[in-house]
């Protein structure tokens, strides 16, 4: 339990650690432990971004679905709404052409009736003409009685 | 041993041989306090493990990287991370200086203090191989050695308290803390204030030479027993040595614990005004 200068030695030697430790451990230690602690953080910052850019994709990916999905509607809606149209358009077209090829065929019918008609009276005209030709040889001229004829025929 | 070739030693003179340093003047200090002697044993050993513990610091420290670390790393780490978290929570301030010198003191102290694991004898005995007569292993079990460093955490206390508080300001503060400002309390505050210093240095250094020197002093006693050369003395050693061994790990740690504690608490005191 003496007193002596081992107390100064031991003083000093203190003072060296504690600066070697200061200059030559310390530092890398803490670099080390803050850098590791850096590159968790910014693990961790990474996995959260790429969990909300993951969650971000998915929605963008349902909407363009939806939107693709919505869009297809349409076209078909719109595909079967002109195909109504066309066939309507078709339709109306063909009715028209129809009532014109049945007002033709009854135009062609009247005017071919009309005709034999005609041809009927010219023809009982000529054949009363030759009837009555026949009948009348002997007594009536057929130059002077022509006129009578014609207007016998157009009365027909 | 002198005596060796005589006859064998007393335990009374066995204790006072191993309780005997190894002084740069060859024989035993007379006079209490004589700083013309050094003992060469505390200085060697000291030296030794505070060059093994900032060997082993460094080495750690030189291979430190921010990956996964290893084990030895890890450890290390763990220390650091230990002495980083008091120092932080009990100084504020400037701490480049403060905190490695609290690892430092910490791992040294226990680096120091662990000497006490080896067997008693089995330094002094292979120093006898070599002519040297007299030696204790164990520095923190010299009262040179704990209060040189508590009066390089006295000197640390007076240097952050110049620092933080300008020459001034301290002298301010040592004439009227802890009771107060008036003239005739100047005395009183600058009583206790250097009462205060001196209690706790001393305090500081003695608590750790206390608690290294009594159980240095068990051991030898335990070994005592073992060379009684008896069946008894024998199981007597194996069983104490090995209780008081285990029972020593703790006051090991601790003690160095207590006095890498004690100095953050000293120097942090120094950086708060009262």
């Amino acid at each position: 339990m003496n007193l002596n200068a081992t107390l100064f030695a031991q003083l000093t030697v203190f003072f060296i650690l504690g600066w070697f430790t200061m200059k030559f451990v310390w530092p890398p230690i803490m670099t080390a432990l803050d850098d590791r602690a850096q590159k968790i953080a910014d693990g961790l910052a990474a996995a959260d971004k790429a969990k909300t850019d993951l969650a971000h994709a998915e929605k963008k990916a349902s909407d363009e679905l939806r939107k693709a999905r919505e869009s297809a509607a349409e076209f078909r809606t719109g595909a079967e709404k002109q195909a109504t149209a066309t066939l309507e358009e078709a339709r109306v077209e063909a009715g028209k052409i129809i009532a014109a090829a049945r007002e033709a065929a009854e135009g062609e019918a009247a005017a071919a009736s009309q005709r034999a008609k005609e041809a009927l009276r010219e023809h009982v005209a000529q054949l009363a003409v030759a009837g009555a030709e026949k009948i009348l040889r002997k007594e009536i001229n057929a130059q002077v009685h022509a006129d009578l004829l014609s207007q016998l025929k157009s009365e027909l | 041993m002198a005596s060796g070739t005589e006859s064998a030693p007393t335990a009374g003179e066995y204790i006072v041989h191993h309780l005997a340093h190894l002084t740069s003047t060859g024989h035993k200090q007379e006079a209490v306090i004589d700083w013309s002697v050094f003992n060469l044993d505390t200085i060697f050993w000291s030296l030794a493990m505070g060059g093994l513990a900032i060997f082993l610091l460094w080495r750690a420290a030189a291979k430190a990287t921010s990956g996964v670390p290893g084990r030895f790393q890890a450890a290390v780490e763990i220390l650091v991370e230990m002495v980083e978290s008091q120092a932080k929570s009990i100084v504020h301030g400037d701490r480049t200086f403060i905190a490695p010198v609290a690892l430092t003191v910490f791992v040294w102290v226990l680096f120091m203090n662990a000497m006490d694991f080896f067997p008693v004898d089995l330094f002094p005995r292979i120093g006898e191989l070599f002519g040297i007569h007299y030696q204790r292993v164990v520095p923190t079990a010299d009262l040179n050695g704990t209060l040189g460093m508590s009066i390089g955490v006295l000197l640390l206390c007076i240097y952050y308290n110049i620092k933080i508080k300008g020459a001034g300001g301290w002298i301010h503060e040592l004439f009227t803390a802890p009771f107060g400002n008036h003239p005739l309390l100047y005395p009183v505050n600058f009583a206790m204030q250097m009462i205060e210093f001196t209690a706790k240095t001393v305090s500081h250094g003695m608590r750790l030479f206390g608690n290294m020197y009594a159980g240095e002093l068990v051991f030898m006693l335990i070994a005592l027993m073992g060379s009684t050369a008896t069946v008894a003395g024998f199981f007597g050693h194996v069983f104490a040595g090995t209780l008081w061994a285990i029972f020593h790990i703790l006051i090991v740690v601790l003690q160095a614990f207590i006095f890498m504690m004690l100095t953050l608490v000293y120097i942090g005191q120094a950086h708060e005004a009262h």
